[in-house]
């Protein structure tokens, strides 16, 4: 840091309450981690009166937790793959022209990811008992990709805004139709950012709970099964253990999100 | 157009592709509303229809007798809102927001200020991500980590306890509107979690703000004499507010709306997302329910006219 001599260097205070700062966000995620060894079953004593690996046996061994991940993950796969498609339509057509209502189709998206996760919740929930559609693995989805579409539009159209245009006119005027340069010019230039939006909207629809509670009925996903412990703890060991499955679960596709938004910023020819 | 150049391989076999290309291409409206039609279809059509039902519910009124929506126009619905519990209700969301929001700018600064000024590229580039990972993580998780710290046998009490702070726990816990039984069954358990879960919204927008502060003026600004002190105030804080601004919607806005936090940490006093959900759950009144969301959508739409007037949608 000492090399760089424009770079003033912090003050002792600042660096001290930044630290606090990263403590306080990251301090409560090691304190999972550690209860989920703890040999304490009954309370969350601190500290830990002994370390165990017994829970991880007895968590892998329960139907319940296996079942509510399985619906977690399918409804994840399914809203992401929708939010991929109508995300990528959008950010398309908002990108390549300039038409009545652009900005409102922006706001339209980002609207169920702005307003209180309840209004949107309520809302669905009333709508299907008017139109009489009863609770299913499709209603989640409905709710879920709702929301998820705006993560995949406003990371392709970033990356659309850093392409260069002039990829595609050289693809058209070299004879291609405007499917084969999607295929062959427009793909490959959003291929990470489809990848990147795609991974943060699974994380989106994994970890959501708010809109699923109106709209999922008597099923459990994942999120369910823990706000019912947390409302009525039974199997805290249990529920430790499924904690950090969960922090390790987001955390990994974040990384990975990052790093494929990060390294391709300069795409060969890119540069406007 | 020179079709004889060398095209990609599935050029030959694609005839009918290519002739919808062309007819699409000459028709950059049709094409264009081909684009749209399926985002619109599902954004505006299911998301705001449900919206607007939700609203028009709000104008309906639950029969005391039958229990039956009477799906009349009247605005009974609102008076039953505006009674005195109800409006309680509202104030106590609201103050709840307004202190999140408050400590969680207070918070936020010193971090994004660092970051936007004193870090280096690399060190920018990873704070970033360890702000953002929170952000992305289970927010269940993340309030389930504050119940085992707010336990009244977890690490916060034992820590005071080491400390010789005991009793500073337990004086805070009598005071009567702040405290409870325990930490993990009081408001100030509940502005924690609320704090710690919508912490990273704050820090982003003020990241963005403060790193659009040009060198430039904070360098005039110490040429003609001021002490850094005199430039943080007079130059750097104006300059960053609206990111504040841009962050505080954020923290404001998802603390009006939830009803996990009240439920796990609070007691019986509700806040605005229980009663929504009490309305449309155990007492079945779906137009009482529908005109409680329009509470948070108003006082959020009054915040946000305030925002743009400090300049907030800039900083975003």
């Amino acid at each position: 840091m000492s090399a760089q001599a424009t770079q003033p260097r912090a003050p002792l205070l600042l660096k001290l309450a930044t630290a606090c700062v990263l403590a306080f966000l990251y301090v409560p995620f090691l304190i999972i981690i550690l209860y989920a060894f703890s040999t304490e079953d009954a309370t969350f004593t601190f500290p830990p009166p002994g370390l165990t690996l017994r829970w991880f046996g007895v968590a892998w061994a329960r139907d319940d937790v296996w079942q509510a991940i399985s619906l977690s993950l399918r409804v994840a796969a399914v809203s992401t793959t929708v939010a991929l498609v109508l995300g990528t339509l959008a950010a398309m057509a908002v990108y390549r022209s300039a038409f009545f209502g652009r900005e409102a189709i922006s706001f339209l998206l980002l609207l169920p990811l702005a307003l209180p996760g309840i209004v949107t919740g309520i809302a669905l929930r009333s709508a299907m008992s008017l139109a009489a559609l009863p609770f299913s693995f499709w209603t989640i989805v409905l709710g879920h990709a709702t929301f998820c579409v705006v993560v995949v539009y406003n990371n392709v159209l970033a990356r659309f805004r850093r392409t260069s245009a002039s990829q595609i006119e050289a693809s058209m005027d070299l004879g291609a139709t405007s499917f084969q340069t999607f295929r062959y010019v427009v793909l490959p230039n959003i291929a990470t950012a489809l990848l990147a939006g795609g991974m943060l909207a699974f994380a989106l629809s994994f970890d959501e709970v708010i809109v699923t509670t109106f709209t999922a009925g008597q099923q459990e996903t994942l999120p369910i099964w823990i706000l019912s412990q947390l409302v009525r703890p039974r199997n805290r060991p249990v529920t430790n253990v499924v904690a950090v499955f969960v922090i390790a679960a987001t955390f990994l596709p974040i990384l990975l999100a990052n790093r494929l938004t990060q390294d391709t910023t300069e795409v060969a020819g890119g540069g406007k | 157009m020179a079709e004889s150049v060398a095209q990609p391989s599935q050029a030959g076999g694609a005839a009918p592709g290519r002739r919808m290309a062309t007819y699409l291409y000459r028709r950059p409206r049709l094409a264009l509303a081909l684009l749209l039609a399926p985002p619109l279809l599902w954004l505006g059509l299911v998301y705001l229809g449900s919206l607007f039902a939700l609203l028009t519910q709000s104008f309906f009124h639950l029969d005391g007798f039958t229990g039956q929506v009477v799906r009349r126009f009247t605005l009974a619905t609102y008076a039953d809102l505006l009674t005195r519990a109800n409006l309680d209700i509202a104030a106590r969301t609201a103050s709840m927001a307004a202190l999140v929001t408050l400590a969680a700018a207070l918070l936020a600064f010193p971090l994004a200020f660092y970051m936007a000024r004193y870090a280096t590229p690399r060190a920018r580039a990873l704070l970033y991500l360890a702000v953002t990972m929170p952000l992305w993580s289970s927010y269940l998780v993340r309030i389930y980590a504050w119940k085992l710290i707010l336990a009244k046998e977890g690490i916060l009490t034992w820590f005071f306890a080491r400390l010789g702070l005991g009793g500073l726990i337990d004086g805070l816990l009598s005071i009567p509107a702040i405290g409870g039984p325990s930490l993990s069954v009081s408001a100030i358990g509940m502005f924690l979690a609320f704090l710690y879960v919508w912490l990273p919204y704050m820090i982003l927008p003020i990241v963005a703000a403060l790193e659009r502060v040009p060198r430039s003026l904070v360098e005039a600004s110490s040429d003609l004499g001021a002490r850094p002190a005199a430039t943080f105030r007079n130059v750097i804080l104006p300059l960053a507010f609206p990111g504040v601004v841009a962050g505080s919607i954020f923290t404001f806005s998802l603390t009006l709306g939830d009803f996990i936090i009240p439920g796990t940490f609070g007691n019986s006093s509700l806040f605005i997302g229980q009663a929504v959900q009490q309305q449309q759950g155990t007492a079945g009144n779906i137009p009482l329910a529908a005109a409680f969301t329009v509470v948070p959508m108003v006082i959020m739409a009054l915040y946000l006219i305030g925002a743009r007037r400090l300049g907030a949608f800039d900083a975003l």
